[in-house]
């Protein structure tokens, strides 16, 4: 069982918890996941780590209720305790200096940016980092990215906050503005680090895509998380998560992302009728 | 002395066409009355064949003895001394190529029932209000690690624990078991056996820690650290595809995920469990192991109309035990042997909708010595599927050969060990099961843990490497 130490609603439906888990905590790298099971009858969900504590024992882990598992999550408060959590699974990122950075993240892949950009400052890189939302209420750690960049731009796709426009939009301007980047990060919906990389590809720019396959143990055993890259099956467990986003073929992870979707609508179904009970707690906001 | 039944006692199953609608286990056991009679038919060897033939020397005829006297609680001691998992064992060791295949009744009737009498005396302990335990040597201040608590890892750790060492087993998984938890399905190997067993070792002693992958949150150096000897028992656990096009649409399953969503995640009890899994209704399942037989079999119970199990050689060939094939077949199970797929042909949405074959035919024999499947030209022809199992195999997991320094491997990615010992190239460090020998079976890793664990025990009170 691992505590949750805290709880915070960074945005609608989106959460973050800080998890009491000092030896993960002590290994994890940026780039790297976790794996978290709710209780017995649930899901391996695999995480990006958000953040890691090693002083204090503490994992952070941000995520978007976007089915029942994550919403399940999300019910839980401060003091409770989840069922099992393992890692740090995957490679991690590759930190270098490199020169100057775009670190391009879109929603809930700001926060799983975050260590990732934090760490390519520390090594001495120029850090352009370019965030974005659909709108204002979606905006998520700003002023911590901005505390690890150079430079911060926000967008918002309908404009009620920061830039108006996509990330790549922004990016586009960015690379076209003369001063040479020596390298890209994207994390974020598979359709924008699919655009980041075909533009940055047109700039000649290398570029480091996160990519969420469906995963099940995450270990390497099952092989659900393959993903063509460069015309090979890689599995993004163990051989990533992060690749060559020149190389992913991403229709391929998009269609395969949502083998579930029926399933998936069904789980949410059922919980949301199951918690409709009239309790606070019970209620699932958003 | 009585004149011996030239047939074995049966064991009672589930009819077929019921079993096949459902994930409960398919024979049922012996009755106390069934068990005796088939112990009755022991000879009781002096010197008996039957022990020779086991990978991990249970007293045979010792416990049979008791069985046929009806003293069940003797067997139970008996069976221990040798056996910390006869309940599984009981049920997933290949009895018919080990201890029956050496029964001497063998040679003119039908061997003695040995897993049968195996499974019943470890089914009739769990009945019992208290088990027996196991003696324990005094504490002997050394302390064990394992990695992977599959067979190879809790034969290991049973056996050190018994001889007064402190054991320690890290599990990467949420439950312990390895392959008998989330390969072996619940309707052949039911997972409150698997747990049983496991809770009998912990009562012995022995820790457990799951959620902890080695090679991640820490290395084995880091173990050497802490544990005076590490065993390595992490199985092969790398699923292998094969390489044709069309094989990552959507619909294809290795049989290690098919298998491990069913057996670990329980998803044949979605929704009432998180983990989904997709209930196809023409399902191919590629292989011809047990593995195979296990996924066209869950298949069927998941509510398939039709299961094709392809395989690209003969029936000769298959790997798989003649029981499973036999338990497939009775099921319902097409095969479509001597055909290999080439491709797969997927809809609009990537969905997998054929699988393209070619018809195979024997060649020589090649260096496995079966002989060799050459396709015939024009052949091909397709099948129509949403689900696909692939079950051709599997290799060596390569996060500890990777993460530590020092620890050869072979060309096939499993570790170098003396057979003799199960000592790898690095000192301190064991290995045994899927992790040295590929992709093998139950009884042959915890053969493998055994013969580490004694080895194990000397370098600990000598030191010497």
């Amino acid at each position: 069982m691992v505590k949750i130490l805290k709880k915070r609603q960074l945005a609608p439906q989106i959460k973050m918890l800080e998890l009491d888990a000092p030896e993960i905590a002590r290994k994890a790298q940026p780039g790297q996941f976790v794996v978290v099971r709710v209780n017995e009858e649930g899901e391996r969900i695999p995480l990006t780590v958000a953040d890691a504590l090693p002083e204090q024992g503490v994992l952070v882990i941000v995520f978007q209720e976007v089915g029942k598992s994550t919403m399940l999550l999300g019910t839980l408060e401060e003091g409770e305790a989840i069922l099992d959590l393992i890692g740090p699974l995957g490679k991690p990122s590759e930190i270098e200096r490199f020169g100057t950075v775009v670190c391009v993240a879109g929603g809930v892949g700001t926060p799983e940016i975050f260590p990732v950009a934090r760490a390519l400052k520390q090594a001495g890189n120029r850090v352009i980092s370019i965030i974005g939302f659909r709108s204002r209420e979606l905006v998520l750690m700003e002023e911590k990215m901005r505390a690890v960049s150079d430079e911060l731009i926000v967008a918002t796709d309908d404009g009620s906050y920061g830039v108006k426009g996509f990330v790549t939009d922004v990016l586009r301007e960015v690379l076209s503005r003369g001063e040479k980047v020596d390298r890209c990060f994207a994390v974020g919906p598979v359709i924008m680090m699919k655009m980041v990389s075909l533009l940055t590809k047109e700039y000649g720019v290398p570029t480091v895509v996160s990519l969420n396959p469906i995963m099940l143990d995450a270990t390497g055993m099952c092989g659900v998380c393959r993903v063509e890259v460069g015309g090979e099956t890689k599995f993004a467990c163990v051989d990533g998560p992060e690749f060559d986003g020149h190389k992913v073929n991403f229709d391929q992870l998009m269609a395969r992302l949502r083998t579930y979707v029926n399933e998936e609508k069904q789980a949410v179904e059922l919980f949301l009728k199951s918690r409709n009970c009239g309790c606070e707690k019970g209620t699932v906001r958003g | 002395m009585a004149k011996i039944n030239p047939k074995r006692t049966p064991m009672a199953e589930q009819p077929a066409d019921k079993r096949r609608h459902n994930f409960d286990e398919v024979p049922y056991g012996y009755t106390p009355e069934q068990a005796m009679a088939e112990a009755q038919r022991c000879l009781q060897c002096k010197k008996p064949s039957c022990v020779g033939g086991c990978p991990v020397q249970v007293d045979i005829p010792g416990f049979i003895r008791e069985v046929a006297q009806g003293n069940f609680l003797e067997a139970v001691k008996v069976m221990k001394r040798t056996n910390v998992l006869p309940a599984i064992c009981g049920r997933v060791c290949p009895q018919e190529v080990q201890c029956e295949g050496a029964c001497i009744l063998g040679k003119k009737m039908e061997p003695v029932a040995i897993g049968n009498l195996e499974r019943f005396v470890a089914d009739w302990e769990a009945t019992q209000p208290e088990c027996v335990m196991c003696e324990i040597q005094p504490a002997t201040g050394k302390k064990v690690a394992v990695v992977g608590a599959g067979p190879a890892g809790l034969t290991l750790a049973g056996d050190m624990r018994k001889l007064g060492h402190s054991v320690t087993i890290f599990e990467a998984l949420h439950k312990p078991g390895g392959v008998l938890m989330y390969g072996i399905p619940e309707f052949r190997l039911p997972k409150a056996v698997v747990e049983r067993e496991v809770n009998f070792l912990l009562a012995m002693g022995v820790e457990l820690k799951l959620d902890y992958v080695i090679g991640k949150i820490k290395t084995i150096d880091e173990l050497l650290n802490e544990y005076d000897a590490v065993f390595v028992g992490t199985g092969a656990g790398l699923p292998l595809f094969m390489g044709i096009p069309g094989e990552n649409s959507l619909g294809i399953y290795s049989a290690n995920e098919y298998l491990t969503r069913s057996n670990l995640m329980k998803a044949y009890l979605f929704p009432k469990y998180d983990t989904p899994i997709v209930r196809g209704k023409q399902v191919a399942v590629i292989g011809g192991g047990n593995v195979a037989m296990d996924a066209a079999r869950t298949a069927l119970r998941l509510g398939a109309e039709r299961v094709v199990l392809i395989y690209r050689r003969s029936r000769d060939e298959m790997p798989a035990r003649v029981a499973e094939i036999h338990h497939a077949e009775e099921e319902g199970v097409e095969f479509q042997l001597l055909t290999n797929p080439v491709r797969y042909i997927a809809d609009e949405s990537g969905w997998v909708k054929e699988v393209e074959c070619l018809r195979m035919e024997l060649g020589e024999p090649d260096a496995s010595g079966r002989r060799r499947p050459v396709p015939v030209p024009n052949s091909e022809f397709r099948i129509p599927v949403d689900t696909v199992v692939v079950a051709i195999g599997n290799s060596p997991n390569p996060l500890i050969p990777q993460t530590t320094p020092g620890l050869a491997t072979t060309k096939r990615g499993t570790l170098v060990v003396d057979p003799n010992t199960g000592k790898t190239t690095k000192r301190g460090v064991f290995a045994g099961g899927d992790i040295v020998t590929g992709a093998a079976t139950v009884i042959l890793a915890m053969g493998a843990g055994r013969v580490a664990a004694k080895a194990m025990d000397e370098f600990l009170r000598t030191g010497v490497w």
